[in-house]
């Protein structure tokens, strides 16, 4: 069988214990392997909700999650939901478990059950992956902030999963530690094929995914390419959200009749637009 | 008020195996009104060092002077330190704790055995500061508030006090845009209106560019420098170098000038890349 989802929410819905209102309201949603979704919208519209339901954490109130064809209602699969779709937080310093990263990365894949001879196997390669190699043996808290976030990365990644979650993983961290995990992400979905979720407030970070799903009080209300998305300056403002800063200088030109395509999305692209004119 | 900060160093746990210096020989003066901005790469020190500006820590050597004294000395009190230099931590919110917004508010003025009447004051006039309507909160539980309303909650807990100076420990971290810009526009406005010194730590190089007139940056416990951001934003390969990095607006600008073209690097702000483009285009008689 072929699977043609790799996430797919049918009508859920979610509300918090003593909650009146619906943190999710039927939320219908099809994420296809090797896809890399991003995920903004305000404080409190139900992203790290949602997140939370795509590994099983939650289970919605109403509706169903499936991942890879598994229901996360099925108790009995759990365990495989959690391992096929792994989940990094917003603070690396509450993820890390041990007091040595290889240590710390072959937590997930011990807990599996997996022999010590494919566990030294996979830590390498998680490691190598998320170029940490030369940290295997020290200290946790000696690394910076995007270093620590890249352990957490391999020890998903040492578990194997198809999905990668991310929610808001770079938060804490300093421009040049948001790099690096974004780097590592985009490596992730277009090197090792995983399907990617990521949950963010930079608006920059959306801009390399292939999908944007925008929410707004436990519904998806806009939803398309990051291009189609960003392009609608106005849009995104009054759902509170905001536009890279190249993004809304070309919106801001285009209004000044400067002949500039109105989705233009990074630094580089602005550059090349702004040559041919200047 | 002012804060000499003079040959400041902290080392954790000296004199064991983890002995580690978090800041050294650190020299910084901040005057009267000046709105300051702090950068630096996560482990900098940023959090080490505005920690010892109300005392929190003790220097193990150097010294923080405000107004002419030595606050670790036996003539000034500690307790009238962190009243006038009040600290917002990372993630304030997680430090509320009373059953009503009222009630957390009000727990910094009842520390300082102000009369009721003055703390309910004190009260109504910090939450109005951060934007939230005193009559309609007041009674709510903080934690069934918004994010960025238990933020700015934990801010007016801090403003209760009467603080001369505010430093902040990124106050906009986690927050969706919206919030980020509207907690940034309530710093700039309180200072205005109460004539506050501000320091600002972040790690956003964009909200930093838009509203602080001065700026240190911090690398590997030592401080760099300091001076004003444009002069600072300039040296985009250093601050890269140092796990930071530049607005997006002026990457823009030294790329663009990179390529040859006449355009002022100056810019820190996206109403500033504007302007300039639109002049350059002008210029060439383009727009």
């Amino acid at each position: 069988m072929t699977i043609t989802a790799e996430i797919t929410a049918k009508d859920v819905c979610y509300q918090y214990t003593n909650s009146s209102a619906l943190a999710l309201n039927n939320i219908n949603l099809t994420i296809k392997p090797g896809e890399f979704v991003a995920i903004i919208g305000p404080n409190g519209s139900g992203k790290s909700t949602l997140a939370k339901l795509f590994n099983g954490i939650f289970l919605p109130t109403k509706g169903d999650i499936f991942v890879n064809g598994l229901n996360t209602k099925d108790k009995d699969k759990i365990w495989e939901i959690r391992q096929k779709a792994g989940m990094v937080f917003q603070n690396p310093d509450n993820q890390i478990v041990a007091t040595i990263v290889e240590e710390d990365v072959a937590f997930g894949p011990e807990n599996l059950g997996i022999p010590p001879k494919e566990i030294r196997q996979r830590i390498d390669e998680a490691l190598r992956t998320v170029e940490l190699t030369e940290f295997a043996n020290k200290a946790p808290h000696l690394l910076s902030g995007g270093q620590k976030q890249r352990v957490a990365i391999a020890g998903i990644l040492a578990m194997k999963p198809d999905c990668i979650i991310l929610d808001e993983p770079t938060a804490m961290l300093d421009p040049v530690g948001r790099k690096e995990v974004i780097s590592t992400v985009n490596k992730l979905n277009k090197q090792e094929g995983k399907t990617v979720v990521l949950i963010t407030h930079f608006m920059q970070e959306a801009v390399c995914a292939d999908r944007v799903l925008v929410m707004e009080k436990g519904r998806i209300v806009m939803e398309g390419k990051p291009r189609e998305i960003f392009s609608q300056v106005e849009e995104l403002k009054k759902h509170g959200l905001d536009v890279p800063q190249v993004t809304e200088l070309a919106y801001l030109l285009s209004k000044e009749n400067v002949p500039l395509p109105r989705d233009i999305l990074t630094v580089d692209e602005m550059v090349d637009c702004l040559c041919q004119l200047l | 008020m002012s804060i000499v900060v003079k040959n400041l160093t902290h080392i954790y746990m000296p004199n064991t195996p983890f002995e580690s210096v978090a800041i050294k020989d650190i020299n910084w003066t901040i005057n009267d009104g000046e709105f300051w901005g702090l950068i630096g790469h996560t482990g900098s020190g940023k959090s080490t060092l505005i920690q010892h500006l109300n005392g929190l820590l003790k220097p193990t050597s150097g010294e923080i002077i405000i107004d002419g004294k030595n606050i670790h000395s036996k003539e000034v009190s500690l307790k009238t330190i962190r009243q006038k230099v009040g600290l917002v931590f990372q993630y304030p919110e997680h430090q509320l704790f009373e059953e009503t917004v009222e009630q957390d508010v009000a727990f910094g003025p009842r520390n300082m055995g102000l009369p009721d009447e003055e703390i309910s004051k004190r009260v109504k006039e910090a939450l109005e500061l951060v934007g939230l309507p005193y009559e309609q909160i007041k009674d709510k539980s903080p934690f069934e508030l918004s994010g960025g309303q238990m933020r700015r909650v934990a801010i007016a807990g801090v403003l209760a006090m009467k603080p001369q100076i505010l430093v902040l420990d990124e106050p906009t971290a986690g927050l969706d845009p919206r919030g980020r810009d509207e907690i940034l526009q309530e710093i700039v406005d309180l200072k205005e209106k109460q004539n506050l010194t501000v320091i600002l730590v972040s790690h956003s190089m964009e909200d930093i560019a838009k509203i602080v007139d001065k700026l240190a940056v911090m690398y590997k416990g030592e401080m760099v420098s300091q001076g004003n951001p444009r002069e600072i934003f300039k040296d985009y390969q250093g601050l890269v170098e140092k796990g930071l990095g530049i607005p997006q607006v002026t990457e823009l600008m030294i790329k663009l000038k990179g390529k040859g073209k006449n355009v002022s690097t100056d810019i820190l702000t996206v109403e500033e890349a504007r302007a300039e483009i639109l002049k350059t285009l002008r210029r060439k008689g383009l727009a």
